[in-house]
């Protein structure tokens, strides 16, 4: 397993600019926010959560159509499922180098986006905590989802319509978190509610998808 | 020994062949040889363990293979008609990843297929053969019993072909089996054909 991690890691950083695209694509659709709502720094401070989470998972959502589909294409997939992998243990590889070259960058950008929103500045270290399992999350769910809709015509649509739904408690604990901190409040509770989401989704979601990729 | 009785798949609601029955022995070889679309690439798809089984039976020493496809898959090499490469991944650094699964030196690969020369180069600067050759090399990396081959020869040269034979030999010297989807004749010695025609 660690040998498919390298390797996808290698293959992320001969293509560095999908993971430079989703990081600019979250700090452009955060930036998108107080021209829409306007400068006052309450309204902006009001919507940070929210906005923060919901950049950040459709910022990871943007490379999982390849997920799969570009090992389908040129054949290595077929190679992978006989490499001695478990269809399991080769999607939950995929999950966690998804997050790696997607969800960790996004967490390097969260400062400037939570500083464009105005979010107040300690909060900033529950933001980073909170995206950084929401993204996972969505890493999980998101492989599975690409493990699923492989092979479906459209199946790039398909995707975000099958994972943003089940990622609704992610967005819902991520930004009360952050909301949470933000005003003073205890936190935690939110945070580990979030924790607890992503742990069961760790074996559930690779199996899931491993089930999908092996029946054909 | 690989054996086969009365099998049959179905793809969708098509049948592609049924009551078909054949054994491999250690050191044998068998030519796939049929019309396009007789089911050679699915039969080797099946064999492999990346598609199901519709009816009859098929064993290794006697196993049922499909019940536990990751052990069946540690016993086969499968050249498909894809060449499963990453352009971006140099010629070595695509071997690297199966390398570390099979074990076996990539050097000694690429030297078997005569890539040697090339192993920096990024793949997606080879050229139609020498891409196939680099699938190829795969097979070289680690022994495996049993090798599926979909249409390896296609786009090689003559010399790669004879490289290509050695390499069969050698994998056939040591009790290993090869089953080959070909429409071209291929150097294999003494090899048996089994014809795959579409059911009446």
């Amino acid at each position: 397993m660690i040998a498919l991690l390298r390797r996808e890691l290698l293959l992320a950083a001969r293509h560095p600019a999908d993971t430079l695209a989703a990081c600019l694509f979250f700090l452009l659709v955060t930036a998108l926010f107080p021209f829409g709502v306007g400068p006052s720094p309450e309204t902006l401070a009001r919507l940070a959560p929210g906005a923060l989470l919901a950049a950040a998972l459709l910022a990871a959502l943007l490379p999982l159509d390849r997920l799969f589909g570009a090992e389908a294409e040129d054949g290595s997939l077929d190679q992978l499922l006989l490499s001695g992998l478990s269809g399991t243990q080769i999607a939950a590889v995929k999950a966690v180098a998804h997050w790696l070259t997607t969800g960790a960058p996004l967490l390097l950008a969260t400062p400037v986006a939570a500083a464009m929103l105005n979010l107040p500045e300690p909060a900033w270290g529950v933001a980073m905590l909170a995206l950084a399992l929401a993204t996972f999350i969505l890493s999980l769910l998101g492989t599975a989802g690409a493990a699923l809709t492989l092979g479906a015509r459209r199946g790039g649509v398909l995707l975000p319509l099958l994972v943003l739904p089940l990622a609704i408690p992610a967005m819902i604990f991520g930004a009360a978190a952050i909301e949470a901190a933000a005003s003073g409040v205890n936190w935690k509770p939110f945070l580990l509610l979030l924790a607890a989401f992503a742990a069961a989704a760790a074996p559930l979601a690779p199996l899931a998808a491993g089930a999908a990729l092996r029946s054909d | 020994m690989l054996e086969a009785k009365d099998i049959a798949v179905l793809r969708g609601e098509q049948i592609v062949f049924v009551e078909l029955s054949f054994t491999v022995s250690p050191g044998e070889a068998i030519l796939l040889i049929g019309a396009n679309g007789a089911g050679k690439s699915t039969l080797l798809r099946l064999l492999a363990g990346l598609i199901p089984l519709a009816e009859g039976s098929l064993t290794w020493d006697g196993q049922p293979i499909l019940t536990d496809p990751a052990v069946h898959a540690g016993r086969l090499r499968y050249l498909a008609h894809a060449d499963a490469l990453k352009p971006s991944l140099s010629v070595e650094e695509n071997l690297r990843f199966w390398a570390r699964q099979w074990g076996g030196d990539i050097a000694q690969a690429l030297d078997a297929v005569d890539l040697l020369p090339l192993a920096g180069l990024p793949a997606r600067l080879l050229s139609a053969g020498q891409k196939r050759r680099l699938a190829l090399a795969r097979l070289a990396l680690a022994p495996a019993p049993l090798w599926l081959l979909d249409e390896p020869s296609v786009g090689l040269d003559v010399a790669s072909i004879a490289r290509f034979g050695e390499l069969l030999a050698a994998h056939r010297a040591r009790g290993g089996m090869v089953l080959a989807a070909t429409h071209v004749p291929l150097p294999l010695p003494g090899a048996r054909e089994l014809r795959l025609g579409r059911p009446a």
